[in-house]
């Protein structure tokens, strides 16, 4: 199972120098293009997120010709919407110490050290930007009664720097780049394609040149091209079959421009997260998250005895394990994701858990009711309360919440340089979607930050260096063969998956594809379980090609159809997560191999033979993929064991 | 529990649609509405006849994709709950649900339960938004807000735009979706430079896709998010206002 090494070492453009000054001499460098010449210039956005949307409205500000395409009913809807808790920025209003190179310093440690310095610096600097821009788009934030914007904490972080809009943050951001786009839509500057869903990266010459849409209510193949590619199309926490990412989330945007020449980093790095509501029951679609900001006000513990079985609140204090507090006395509740999953799931291994499955650990808001009042917590947490007690009949204000980790977020994704361009030129990644700035583990309340940055603020201006040797040359005519074989490839594709006529539908694949992933891929890893899981994938993989069910035809909208492209290309990215999970032998962040921990169960990493990217090229189905590394230096953040204790 | 589910079927936007009904075992309780529509497609899969289309996303009550009508009703039977958020404990063994797509004839149905909402993006196309290009804004704390405007700002932000409100309407008008969006930026300081324009733009825009409020108020009963009736009236004096301000501005 070895996979073939180095063949190449990446470089990733970033601008040297004083870090603080790189981002502005890099814009320096960068070529212009003047405004005169931008409406020559075709680009192609996909997905409308935040990333997406913030992107494309901000290109159509600039006067080029954009075409944006999403599998969404509308611009206004995609998962970004689901986010509850917050967004950081280093605005240091609260004046509790915070400033720029806090920011940029907690998210290469929360990311366990596998981060690019440069890119996170970029980050931190544009984070403030960020909040002036959406505050003006009237994104009601909250405030404080003075009349100025509100700040909390949020898991990770030792500072007051999340800005939130209720427990609704993600929805009013996503929609304030909504209606930025929606108003470049009304002024012809941007092109907007709902219900439609990339199959195809369309490369010439080694550059992407274009994309291949179906429509997914009449089933129409067409081929776009333009000057240059954005994919914009989120994470691939849906390998995971059950998840906190919404229904449609999948990784086929991204894995089709990794089969076309996309390297793909890091895959192996993805977030469990701790605080979601346990499983209930076999026909469980998918999991709820509990916003990590509860852990500011609740208090997570389980009982002492493994055998208690009183309701809990029956079970006195000093027979309660707060099992955070006791291990990170300096964090506590506030320690970062990875840690909390991984000190619930000890909990659970060791028999300790809570409620009529015992898989979940108490989330307790007794003590904060007590020394806040019910109102603070109500003004603090209504809407996630009311939603906890839909869906398990339980009133967190009486009794504590259940909650256990589960699959969140993917730190992995396609490799980018400085300028968020892919291995393939003229192809970028943005948000989720690449690989870029949260290393090993993303700490709560910077997925926003990020995708917003590079849509607003990064992206707008490095995709010039690149466009601007194009300038008066025509996009490639759809006409053209890169195209046509293309769309040749998605229309045998669809045929294939009406034409295997088998006994099973594609969620059934995908449920066991997921127990196979959550268990040998998810919060611990061993060589044993993912070399078994390299072979379960090959063997499922084998079955969905040979007794997949899909009924209907590929004329109309077809559901099951569009979910069997993606869980197919789930089949393959399945295999090449655990082949970077197998080489990186080490712990960081997310990635826990339990070969590699301390004394005390904490991840173990090796600086030394590990201090780099892992970007994946494609070789073919079956096929061991290569190793590219891209080394990460670090001149400002000293590499050392992360404590939380 | 076991029960009797009455479905539209309807193969695509141009073909007559009918009811179909179909019998759906061991339904758990804790089963949410759309995981109960899982279990009869997985059902539906396996004795070869085609699943039922509906629209769903983060089964979180957040996105405003799904929504269907449940015996009569937007959503369901439990208030301020979207249809993936409305729970199987709500029913009972034995029980006949009818399910339907919204019915109203802006959004047409594509095919079975799902229909095309995209009028609903021409309105804020037309005017649900603040005209600030990227990189222009000032620092945030320049513009301070009252907590209370913030507030209410808020409260009709958080519209989810799934089209319960057209569809609990008699007259299929999309009014209290229209002031939401309106009235979270005309409540706002930011959303002052822009206010008069943006009403007449966007009440005009809603005219020409859906019917006329004429006050019945199932709109606000059927709203998933509890968004507030008020906004309407506070949207309508805006308009009228509007007319006369936007002459004034263009006379001077
Ligand atoms: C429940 C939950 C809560 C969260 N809370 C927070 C939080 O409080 N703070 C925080 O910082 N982060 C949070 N996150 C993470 C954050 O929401 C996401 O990482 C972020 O929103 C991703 O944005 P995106 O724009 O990259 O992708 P997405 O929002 O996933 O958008 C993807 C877009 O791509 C389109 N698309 C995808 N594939 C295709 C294709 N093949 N063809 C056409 N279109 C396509 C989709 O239609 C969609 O428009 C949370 C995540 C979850 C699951
Ligand atoms: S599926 Fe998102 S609101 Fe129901």
């Amino acid at each position: 199972m070895d996979n073939e090494q180095g063949t190449s070492v990446l470089t990733s453009g970033e601008p040297t120098g004083p870090i603080e000054n790189r981002w502005d001499n890099h814009r320096f460098a960068t070529k212009l293009v003047n405004p005169a010449n931008k409406r020559k210039y075709e680009i192609i956005v996909v997905g409308t997120g935040l990333a997406g949307a913030s992107a494309a409205a901000t290109l159509g500000e600039l006067g080029y010709n954009v075409k944006a395409f999403s599998y969404h009913d509308s611009a206004r809807r995609a998962h970004s919407i689901a986010a509850q808790g917050g967004i950081n920025a280093a605005k240091n209003y609260p004046n509790d110490g915070d400033s720029i190179h806090r920011l940029f310093y907690d998210t290469i440690k929360g990311g366990d050290y596998r981060s690019r310095e440069s890119n996170v610096y970029r980050l931190a600097q544009v984070s403030n930007e960020i909040i002036d821009q959406t505050t003006a788009q009237g994104v009601p934030f909250a405030r404080e009664y003075g009349g100025l914007l509100d700040n909390r904490s949020f898991g990770g972080a030792q500072v007051s720097r999340t800005f939130y809009a209720r427990g609704q943050t993600g929805q009013q951001l996503l929609l304030g780049a909504y209606q930025a786009l929606a108003r470049q839509i009304s002024a012809g500057t941007v092109e907007f394609h709902n219900r439609s869903e990339m199959l195809e990266v369309v490369v010439k010459d080694g550059r992407a040149v274009g994309i291949v849409v179906r429509d997914l209510t009449t089933g129409e193949i067409t081929s776009h091209s333009a000057h240059a590619v954005v994919l914009a199309t989120g994470g691939y926490s849906n390998v995971f079959f059950l998840s906190t990412n919404a229904m449609a989330c999948n990784a086929t945007a991204i894995w089709r421009a990794h089969r076309k020449g996309a390297y793909f980093a890091n895959p192996c790095y993805t977030q469990i997260h701790p605080t979601c509501i346990p499983v209930s029951d076999e026909f469980q679609s998918k999991l709820t998250l509990m916003s990590e900001s509860l852990r500011n006000d609740g208090r997570i513990w389980v009982p002492l005895d493994p055998d208690d079985s009183r309701p809990p609140n029956d079970i006195p204090e000093d027979e309660r394990d707060f099992y955070l507090e006791r291990q990170y006395p300096a964090f506590g509740n506030l320690v970062p994701r990875d840690v909390a999953s991984r000190a619930a799931m000890r909990m659970i291994d060791q028999n300790r858990g809570v409620g009529p499955l015992k898989n979940g650990v108490y989330l307790d808001f007794h003590s904060a009711i007590e020394r806040l009042g019910k109102h603070t917590i109500e003004e603090r947490y209504s809407n996630l309360f009311e939603m906890y007690e839909r869906i398990t009949d339980e009133n967190p204000y009486e009794v504590p919440m259940r909650i256990y980790p589960a699959p969140h977020y993917t730190m992995g994704g396609l490799w980018v340089d400085y300028n968020l361009m892919t291995s393939v030129p003229g192809l970028y990644a943005i948000g989720e979607a690449n690989f870029s700035d949260h290393g090993a583990n993303r700490l709560g309340a910077s997925a926003l930050m990020q995708g917003l940055a590079d849509g607003y603020f990064v992206l707008p201006y490095t995709i010039g260096q690149y466009l601007s040797d194009y300038l008066n040359t025509d996009p490639v005519p759809i006409e053209d063969e890169a195209f046509t074989d293309a769309e040749d490839v998605v229309r045998e594709r669809n045929e294939r998956f009406l034409s295997i006529g088998g006994t099973r539908s594609v969620d059934h694949f995908h449920r066991e594809l997921g127990k196979v992933m959550i268990e040998h891929c998810g919060l611990a890893r061993s060589r044993e379980g993912l070399e078994k899981a390299i072979t379960e994938i090959q063997t499922i993989r084998n079955e969905f090609w040979s007794d997949l069910k899909v009924l209907g035809t590929s004329d109309n909208l077809n559901q099951s159809l569009e979910r069997a492209g993606r869980v197919a290309d789930f089949l393959e990215l399945a295999e090449l997560m655990c082949r970077d999970a197998l080489d990186r032998e080490e712990s960081c962040g997310g990635h826990f191999r339990v070969e590699h921990q301390t004394e005390d169960g904490e991840a173990l990493r090796d600086d030394e033979n590990f201090a780099f990217v892992s970007a994946w090229e494609w070789t073919g189905v079956g096929s061991p993929p290569v190793r590219h590394t891209e080394p990460l230096k670090f001149e400002y953040v000293a590499l050392s064991q992360r404590s939380y204790k | 529990m076991d029960l009797a589910l009455k479905i539209w079927r309807q193969a695509g936007p141009d073909t007559p649609g009918e009811f179909a009904t179909y019998i759906v075992r061991e339904v758990s309780e804790e089963a949410s509405f759309l995981e109960m529509l899982d279990q009869l497609n997985e059902d539906l899969n396996n004795q070869g006849e085609e699943p039922i289309a509906f629209d769903h996303d983060c089964r979180e009550g957040i996105c405003g994709m799904c929504g269907v009508m449940i015996n009569g009703d937007p959503h369901g039977p439990q208030s301020g709950t979207a249809t993936c958020q409305l729970h199987m404990r709500k029913f009972k063994n034995g029980d006949t649900i009818t399910v339907e797509p919204w019915r109203a004839s802006a959004f047409p149905v594509i095919k079975d339960l799902v229909v095309d909402r995209s009028p609903f993006d021409r309105i804020i196309e037309a005017g649900g938004f603040i005209s600030i290009n990227t990189g222009a804004a000032p620092d945030a704390n320049i513009i301070s807000v009252p907590k209370e405007a913030a507030d209410s700002a808020m409260n009709a932000a958080a519209c989810i735009g799934c089209g319960a409100c057209v569809a609990a309407c008699p007259n299929s008008a999309a009014n209290l979706f229209t002031a939401a969006k309106m009235q979270h930026l005309n409540l706002l300081p930011q959303g002052q430079p822009e206010r008069w324009t943006r009403a007449v733009a966007m009440v005009e825009t809603m005219e020409e896709y859906f019917g006329s409020c004429t006050n019945h108020g199932e709109c606000e009963a059927a709203c998933p998010k509890n968004i507030s009736i008020d906004f309407i009236a506070w949207m309508n004096r805006d308009y009228v206002k509007a007319q006369f301000k936007n002459v004034a501005k263009a006379s001077q």
